[in-house]
């Protein structure tokens, strides 16, 4: 049971708090009121992400608690010799892709609330809702 | 990667996440996310991806944080206390 537990829950806890940082991300993307946080609860979103399949490319065994157990995937021959394994480049190259996506949509989002806060002088959510039926109603 | 530097590393970024969404003066949270990014770019070297941290640590840290200072001189720097 206890081993069990080590080597099931334990040993993965990478995923565990990729897990823990999407839920803060999401969290703060649905409950913030203030535009600039939902963005920033959004970055932590998608850094969680970037967490999780970086986690899942390491497939490096904990066997050896304190050993460096996935090297970078750099060639290294007297490496292989020793029995180390390289972790899996196809997931890093994904998530490079998702870091430039991510300041992308950061930049664009942040030029859209530039904008609404030209037009409506706040950034609060509620109170923009309550100018935009106020202008509805007029 | 090694294990003690991954737990303190892991609770450091938790502790950056929670407090770049509780804060109340925004330049502070902006700081904060870049401080959390460092630390995403180190968590990245133990995980083995080299390209990946120092992509994260120019672009997540660097550019992100500086678009997000430029955008916050024309907005109001405080964020209203929530209920």
């Amino acid at each position: 049971m206890l081993e069990w537990f080590v080597q099931e829950v334990f040993e993965k806890y990478n995923f565990w708090t990729a897990i823990f940082i999407i839920l803060i991300g999401i969290y703060a993307t649905i409950a913030k009121g203030n535009l600039l946080k939902k963005l920033i609860g959004l970055s932590i979103f998608q850094t969680g992400i970037f967490l999780f399949y970086i986690s899942l490319g390491d497939i490096g065994s904990l066997a050896n608690w304190g050993l460096r157990t996935a090297t970078p995937p750099i060639l290294w021959e007297e490496g292989v010799e020793l029995g180390y394994v390289y972790a899996n480049p196809l997931p890093h190259v994904l998530m490079l892709t998702g870091i430039v996506v991510s300041a992308a949509t950061t930049g664009v989002a942040l030029a859209l609330v530039v904008r609404m806060y030209q037009e409506y002088g706040t950034i609060e959510e509620d109170e923009i809702m309550r100018k935009e039926m106020e202008l509805d109603q007029r | 990667m090694i294990v003690p530097i991954d737990f303190v590393l892991l609770f450091f970024l938790l502790v950056t996440a929670i407090a770049a969404i509780t804060l109340k003066d925004l330049f502070a949270a902006i700081v904060l996310l870049g401080a959390y990014s460092f630390i995403m770019a180190n968590m990245w070297l133990q995980l083995g991806a080299s390209d990946v941290a120092f992509t994260e640590a120019a672009v997540g840290a660097g550019t992100s944080t500086a678009l997000m200072v430029a955008a916050l001189s024309r907005l109001s720097r405080k964020a209203r206390w929530e209920k």
